[in-house]
């Protein structure tokens, strides 16, 4: 017989089950939180920025395993990256670099774009109020 | 690693008997059953002597069996026998919320073609009311279609009742009992069922074949058209080896079923003790005594399906899930949601289904490995959090 058909790559197995960056952030200066619970998919992004780069990344995730491994995945990519180059991460980049996602799991890599556009939205929305204060 | 298969209500490994009874049949038996000449008739013997095996399982008899592929073609068989054969009667047909795609796909195509569908609502257990099926009930209806046990929640509908009502009425009544033919007992006069979809490869029968039970007199009109076959109800030359196959699955079964019954409710009442004392925020899916003897599904909260479904099968244990995410379609399973489940708690669904090779041991091994697996998920999970 042949052997088992995965529709997960290896990459995709990896991340899965040993998923990077899983956990809630103490003082998380910006968060993207996306999804909704009917096609089944919530994801939490977490990221600290220092000098306009990301210098942390964290996730929580309630999905399928194409959903957990690209918010790993994610969240490992965006790490030293500027705004500016993590904004340019889509959930096609996400995606090739777990090798691939199956035609009907590419909407997870849309999930993982999503939130990450958010915490960065959210990152940015703070640090203007921030500066309003502070020129108070 | 020895792997565990606990998703026999999607399919049952064909039993080595059957296959061994089907094996002359593709070579020495190769002969078409319509054919005058003696390997013709030897195959055409083979065939009635199967047929009259279906029918004594379910207290038919064989010249109301027709074989067909499967279950699909069954529902299909029965839905649209009887809407074409019935147009000038009535155009309208009441079913369920919970049936399977094969009896649900069938009424939304003859929805567009003009029929009008009832979809009967479920209780919190997947039951339905017959009360509802009677008022249900228009000068125009022409088929009643309720199958027998559901086959994500196992839940058994009171089929007696709502024949009655149908024979009342006379309208026909069709039940998809795909799930309980070979595993409980089917009796359609006790079911009061004039149609009643059989497949093979849920009781260790092969794929591929199947049958519709038609009570003499019903009126349908074949889908198949050519040969004829089947009393010309399914044209087409019939798949031999597999009808004999299906004959033998159904011998064994009449054999084996009731003790094996007893055998895996044990099993299954063991598993749902087990996973509600291992894993808080657990619930049982279906009702609690009008289940199949084989299924156990349950909600886990604050996960998804088929996270935990990939993380079972790399500890080698094969299960099923209601999560739109296991499918293509992005619904979670029409099921659930119609016995009330949010879609969170549709989405977090499992189901396992025993089986002939299962043992005391397979049931401990899930016991083992779950609660671990939904542990490390549930940490991942941001529903689990808000909720601490």
């Amino acid at each position: 017989m042949p052997d088992a058909w995965s529709q997960y790559s290896k990459k995709v197995m990896d991340h899965f089950v040993n998923p990077r960056n899983v956990g809630e952030m103490e003082n998380p200066d910006g968060i993207g939180h996306v999804g909704n619970p009917v096609c089944g998919d919530i994801m939490e992004l977490y990221i600290n920025v220092e000098d306009g780069i990301i210098v942390d990344a964290k996730f929580r995730t309630f999905g399928c395993g194409a959903a957990i491994a690209t918010s790993s995945m994610v969240t490992e990519m965006v790490k030293g990256k500027s705004l500016e180059q993590a904004l340019k991460i889509s959930n096609k980049t996400v995606a090739e670099a777990l090798d691939g996602l199956p035609a009907v799991k590419m909407h997870c890599s849309v999930l993982a774009e999503d939130a990450l556009n958010l915490a960065i939205e959210d990152y940015l929305s703070r640090s203007k109020k921030k500066r309003r204060r502070q020129s108070r | 690693m020895r792997r565990i298969y606990l998703d026999h209500a999607a399919t049952t490994p064909t039993h080595p008997e059957v296959v061994k009874a089907m094996l002359p049949y593709f070579t020495d038996g190769f002969g078409n059953p319509s054919s005058i000449c003696s390997y013709g008739q030897e195959a055409k013997g083979a065939v009635e002597e199967a047929r009259t095996k279906v029918a004594e399982l379910i207290g038919a008899r064989s010249g109301e069996i027709v074989f067909a592929s499967g279950g699909t073609e069954a529902d299909n068989s029965a839905l649209k026998g009887v809407a074409y054969a019935s147009e000038l009667k009535g155009n309208h047909i009441i079913t369920t919320s919970i049936e399977h795609h094969a009896v649900l796909g069938v009424c939304k195509f003859l929805e567009k073609r003009g029929l009008r569908i009832t979809y009967l609502p479920v209780d919190k257990y997947g039951l339905i009311d017959p009360d509802d099926v009677r008022k249900a009930i228009t000068n125009k209806t022409i088929l009643i279609s309720v199958m027998h046990a559901n086959n994500e929640v196992g839940t058994i509908q009171p089929l007696e009742e709502i024949g009655e009502i149908a024979k009342e009425g006379g309208i026909y009544f069709h039940s998809d009992a795909v799930q309980t033919v070979g595993h409980i007992p089917v009796n359609v006069d006790e079911l009061n069922v004039d149609l009643l979809s059989i497949s093979g490869h849920k009781f260790y029968g092969p794929k591929g074949v199947g049958a519709l039970y038609v009570r003499k007199g019903t009126k349908l009109v074949s889908l198949m058209h050519g040969g004829e076959q089947e009393k010309r109800l399914r044209a087409g030359t019939q798949n031999v080896p597999a009808i004999v196959g299906l004959g033998k699955a159904v011998e064994l079964a009449g054999q084996e079923m009731d003790k094996e019954a007893e055998r895996l409710a044990h099993l299954r009442d063991k598993l749902i003790k087990g996973l509600g004392e291992k894993i808080d925020h657990t619930h049982l899916n279906g009702h609690p005594g009008k289940r199949l003897p084989n299924n156990v599904n349950i909600s886990v909260d604050f996960v998804e399906g088929e996270s935990m479904l990939l993380s079972l099968d790399l500890e080698g244990v094969c299960a099923s899930t209601g999560s739109a995410c296991s499918s293509a379609s992005l619904e979670p399973s029409h099921v659930l949601l119609a016995l009330g489940l949010s879609p969170e708690q549709a989405h977090g669904s499992l189901r396992f289904t025993l089986g002939r090779e299962n043992s005391e041991a397979d049931v401990e091994r899930v016991l083992k490995v779950l609660p671990g697996i939904v542990a490390k998920l549930r940490a991942m999970s941001p529903l689990f959090r808000t909720r601490k």
